[in-house]
């Protein structure tokens, strides 16, 4: 039973429905994600991609389905994801230092009321060092460019140490040199066996970033290696004609309940 | 920080010396403030027993209000810490009518009090006597801290709870949810405090301090309360600070990190009711709030750490307790008020000396900036001077220097003054020549220098058009860092002549003016060739 469970997909989903207001924006989402790959999010605005990493999470509530983090329910395994949210989520004003962003990737190994200790803020700083801000760590957050501030976030998702990596919009408006280094920092991890699952905006660079692609529009359109899905007749079943009878039913379910 | 809790301490002073010379004469006991501060420590002086207790009770106050409202103010939920406060006083007359119901029978009298006090003996006086009848008596009326420390936390959750239910059921948003609550709460407590004063009861008179805090009237049994839940708070914040500031600054994460996020904010919530109702008596509902958002938000101007933010907080808090009870008793006024004076009293001076943030300080700041850029431009135009005839000769009159800069003598008199004032420069002939120290020099020629750079930059690097480029060098000339320097330097070859035709300065030319002996006041200046 135990080898079953070394065994088993880094994250299966099946049957996942997620509503917001009762408006369902994710449809019988089926997935199952092989260990050690990188994996693109693609979609159009709306489409559910944060959605479905955050629903996957169980930050939102499902409305049917369950997921499975290396054969576990999610609730149970949640110390083997790592998570990088969006950038825009947190206060950056907020009165704490880089090193203590980082530190915060230990909180979760650490459980409650246990402090982080040397052990814990060597890692930090191994992690700062991995995303070239170890010169910043004493700095206050407000005094960081977007793309320092996405490279502390990356930092503290390093620190977490987890097999499987859930990241929103990693991307999204950085300077060239830190997209660059996140690229590095992904294929990196990718050679340590980890798992990673990242929302992605930008159809030109996903061709080369990813090993695998999930286009998605409220359900899964095609998910695969690069190669055989990024095709002009899928990705405009992506992002051309959204569902209209889909969507207009979605909204008798919203008024209606 | 230490900056302004000094000069905190420096406006304390003339207001106590003040006060002395006021009623230093009024009778033969010393009825000045200072003096009656020090009868506080004479333990034998059993006159002003209460003030200590109130000065304690303050001191309870400014800890957990400080530990608490830092955590409020960065979770931006200083309108939730209002609503809940005004919330609570109805909960304050339910506890105190509570009182009011007692068990009558052959055993005698038990009342609510009774119970509370000494729960045993009352339960066996139940026990043993039969036939009790509960009914109401306005005379065995008290204020039960306990029972009115009950009242007031249910009253304080079921304000929150009204507020989240509203939130959900209906499309208002938060803010609408906490000023609907936070008055209708409000009235029922104020229609409630005046039928209790109706009832004409003798205890009723404490209950007036709710409003605008006494803290004169706290009683031992408060200031137990106080201090159990004083610890009780300091505790919870020692042992989860960790999950208290994951959750604060991103509650998402830590809920994907598999923290119990909502037990956390609800136990904060809990935690905020019990330090809001314990500090009624002492700073009344009103102003409550006040007590918990103005010493943080002092401290959060003044630091970029949460840790310090709280030990800031903390002290900030008992200061402004402390200050505003003492005060209170020497005007013989409401509490709530001075105690909100004395917070905001140290709020101004966060908000204007601040190190960091401070209004003052920024604009102290951008005053020297603006200054040394004005000595900056002075030196660029000795230097223009200077060039404009080959650096013949080592001085420059003020005429030349007042033509250059399209100004009147006077005011080149007094920017050269500026420059000398600054050992930038020394002036000879009266004030008419102008001679630049070494330092003078290499600043003038490192600001000739980041300029033509600079210009060169944008006209070669970023195709921007020769005749555009002045007005952008002129702001970034006085900026460029060394580092800065160097990187342009090689990225344009090391060139030598800028886009309008003019030689740039380069190391060398910098160095040139260093002569190896005697101070700036020994060297006349220099004309140098390039």
């Amino acid at each position: 039973m135990s080898e079953t469970i070394e065994n088993a997909p880094p994250l299966e989903i099946h049957d996942l429905t997620v509503a917001y207001h009762k408006r369902p924006v994710l449809w019988g989402i089926d997935l199952e994600v092989p260990k050690g790959k990188l994996i693109g999010v693609i979609g159009p605005n709306g489409a559910g991609k944060s959605t479905l990493i955050k629903a996957t999470m169980g930050l939102l509530p499902w409305s049917s389905g369950w997921v499975k983090i290396f054969g576990k329910p999610v609730k149970d395994n949640l110390s083997r994801i790592g998570y990088v949210p969006q950038r825009e989520s947190v206060d950056w004003d907020f009165p704490v230092s880089v090193m203590d962003v980082v530190l915060m990737g230990r909180y979760g190994r650490l459980g409650l009321m246990k402090r982080p200790g040397r052990e814990d803020r060597e890692i930090a700083r191994e992690c700062l060092e991995k995303v070239q801000m170890l010169p910043y760590a004493s700095r206050q957050i407000s005094n960081l460019s977007g793309g320092q501030q996405q490279r502390v976030f990356l930092a503290r998702a390093l620190a977490q140490e987890s097999d499987l990596y859930f990241m929103d919009e990693p991307f999204a408006g950085v300077d060239a040199a830190t997209e660059a280094a996140i690229v590095t920092l992904l294929q990196e991890l990718k050679e340590k066996g980890k798992t990673l699952i990242i929302v992605h905006h930008d159809l030109p660079t996903a061709r080369n970033y990813f090993d695998m692609l999930l286009l998605l529009n409220m359900r899964v359109i095609a998910f695969g290696p690069t190669e055989s899905v990024f095709k002009v007749d899928l990705l405009q079943n992506t992002y051309g004609g959204r569902l209209t009878i889909l969507s207009e039913v979605a909204e008798e379910v919203r008024k209606k309940t | 920080m230490r900056r302004v809790l000094f000069i905190l301490l420096l406006m304390a002073c003339p207001a106590l010396l003040h006060a002395q010379q006021v009623c230093g004469t009024e009778s033969d006991r010393d009825q000045t403030m200072g003096g009656q501060f020090l009868r506080l420590f004479d333990l034998n002086d059993t006159g002003v027993s209460n003030m200590r207790r109130a000065l304690l009770g303050s001191v309870f106050l400014g800890v957990s209000c400080g530990l608490l409202g830092s955590f409020i103010v960065v979770r931006r939920m200083a309108l939730f810490g209002d609503t809940l406060s005004h919330a609570v006083l109805p909960g304050i007359m339910f506890g105190f009518l509570a009182t009011g119901i007692v068990l009558v029978g052959a055993g005698g009298v038990i009342s609510a009090d009774d119970m509370v006090r000494s729960p045993m003996e009352s339960f066996g006086a139940f026990w043993r006597n039969s036939g009790y009848s509960i009914e109401f008596r306005v005379e065995a009326l008290t204020k039960n801290p306990v029972l009115i420390f009950i009242g007031a936390t249910m009253a304080g959750l079921l304000g929150g709870a009204v507020v989240t239910f509203i939130r959900r059921a209906t499309r208002l948003k938060e803010d609408v949810a906490l000023g609907l609550v936070l008055a209708v709460f409000y009235a029922v407590g104020v229609v409630l405090l005046t039928r209790v004063q109706g009832l004409g009861s003798s205890k009723v008179t404490g209950l007036g301090g709710f409003m605008f805090g006494q803290a004169a009237l706290l009683t031992d049994g408060d200031l137990k309360l106080m201090g159990a839940v004083t610890l009780f708070a300091l505790a919870t914040v020692a042992i989860y600070y960790k999950e208290l500031l994951l959750t604060s600054f991103d509650n998402s994460y830590a809920e994907a990190a598999g923290f119990p996020v909502r037990a956390i904010h609800y136990s904060l919530m809990l935690l905020l009711a019990f330090s809001v109702v314990v500090a009624l008596q002492a700073v009344g509902v009103v102003l409550v709030s006040a007590m918990l958002i103005t010493p943080a938000a002092a401290a959060y101007m003044l630091t970029d750490r949460m840790h310090r933010m709280l030990w800031l907080s903390v002290a900030f808090g008992i200061f402004a307790g402390v200050s505003g009870a003492f005060m209170s008793f020497f005007f013989d006024a409401p509490t709530g008020p001075f105690m909100v004076l004395g917070a905001t009293l140290v709020f101004v001076v966060a908000f204007l000396f601040g190190p960091r943030h401070g209004v003052v300080t920024r604009w102290l700041r951008l005053y020297s900036r603006t200054a040394q850029v004005q000595r900056e431009n002075t030196l660029k135009a000795v230097y223009h001077v200077l060039e404009a005839r080959d650096f013949e000769g080592e001085g420059v009159s003020l005429r030349e220097l007042a033509e250059r800069r399209s100004e009147t003598e006077e005011d080149a008199s007094r920017l050269s003054t500026e420059l000398a004032r600054h050992h930038l420069a020394t002036l000879h002939e009266e004030g008419n020549q102008v001679h630049l120290t070494p330092e003078g020099w290499q600043r003038a020629c490192e600001i000739v220098r980041n300029h033509r750079l600079w210009e060169l930059y944008l006209t070669n690097e970023a195709q921007i058009a020769p005749d555009h480029v002045h007005d952008d060098a002129e702001k970034i000339e006085h900026v460029l860092g060394e580092e800065v320097v160097r990187a342009l330097e090689r990225t344009l070859d090391h060139a030598r002549i800028d886009p309008h035709g003019r030689p740039i300065p380069g190391l060398a030319d910098l160095q040139a003016g260093l002569a190896p002996e005697g101070g700036p006041e020994h060297i006349l200046g220099f004309g140098k060739r390039l």
